[in-house]
């Protein structure tokens, strides 16, 4: 029954980014291109998903809500970790160059798009790397 | 559909898979930690991931299927497959580096008023604008 949930959790998240044009890099890179010719549509799609995930779990937590039996992870804020801001910065060095976040990547597997695959396999190797590097197990 | 609302819908969407997925699961559904720790597999901590991942897939084929939202696909600038590929692996080194992406700092950490996933998600935002900039200037040798 939870799995059968989560795979909804899926498709719903699948079937938002292409809804939500976050799967053409073309769309991606024009809404970051803010000094540029600027596209804010995507500035909807956060604002959407924001409003949407906040208003539910300030429900759910509002009520100490389990509605499928678990409690809901701490997602209060941690100190600032300089590791974590120079991480963020190169995710969005990368993110930036090909319009691509992991997300949207994954979306355009479901069409075999040769794109999709030249990234999520050096995706995969990065995140590798880092495990390694940080010996992180996995967090 | 309108240029606003389908973003609007679809962010909609993508909110309520990640609230879905963490009142299931109990945990954060940022999809870089999915992937990195269904790679790591865990007992009891992994089918779940490889199957919000499915359903992640399954949803987008269903909508690119159906022709339904937006289904163009267009890498601009003249980046090619080896740029794609160096910012494959910075995008998935950052994200593990950086805690998370844009759906697990971004939605998920912003959604909750987390006060360090919002500088994150700036710090991100910011350097992916950058680097737009850059491409265009450098690259393309367009002004605007």
């Amino acid at each position: 029954m939870r799995l059968v949930l989560i795979l909804v959790a899926g498709l719903l998240f699948g079937a938002g980014l292409v809804l939500a044009g976050m799967t053409d890099p073309a769309k991606v890179i024009g809404f970051l291109d803010v000094t540029g010719e600027w596209d804010p549509s995507l500035a909807f799609v956060m604002g959407g998903a924001v409003m949407s995930f906040g208003l539910g779990q300030l429900v759910l937590r509002k009520r100490d809500a389990r509605p499928f039996g678990r409690a809901l992870p701490d997602t209060s804020a941690d100190p600032l970790s300089t590791r974590m801001m120079a991480g963020s910065a190169i995710f969005g060095i990368g993110w930036g160059l090909a319009g691509f976040c992991p997300g949207p990547a994954l979306a355009n597997l479901a069409v075999l798009r040769t794109e999709a695959l030249v990234f999520l396999g050096p995706m995969v190797l990065g995140m590798v790397t880092a495990q390694r590097l940080l010996k992180l197990d996995a967090p | 559909m309108n240029a606003y609302l389908s973003p609007l819908l679809g962010g909609l969407l993508i909110g309520l898979g990640s609230l879905l997925a963490m009142a299931a699961s109990g945990k954060i559904p940022g999809i870089s930690g999915v992937v990195a720790k269904t790679l790591r597999p865990t007992p009891g901590d992994t089918a779940w991931r490889a199957v919000f991942l499915i359903g992640l897939v399954a949803g987008a084929g269903l909508l690119f299927a159906l022709g339904l939202g937006h289904t163009g696909f267009n890498l601009p600038g003249g980046r090619g497959l080896a740029v794609v590929g160096i910012a494959g692996w910075l995008v998935g080194f950052g994200a593990r580096v950086g805690g998370g992406c844009t759906s697990g700092h971004g939605v998920c950490g912003m959604g909750s008023g987390a006060r360090d996933a919002i500088v994150y998600t700036l710090i991100f935002m910011a350097a992916a604008a950058v680097v737009v900039l850059l491409w265009r200037l450098l690259i393309e040798g367009r002004a605007a």
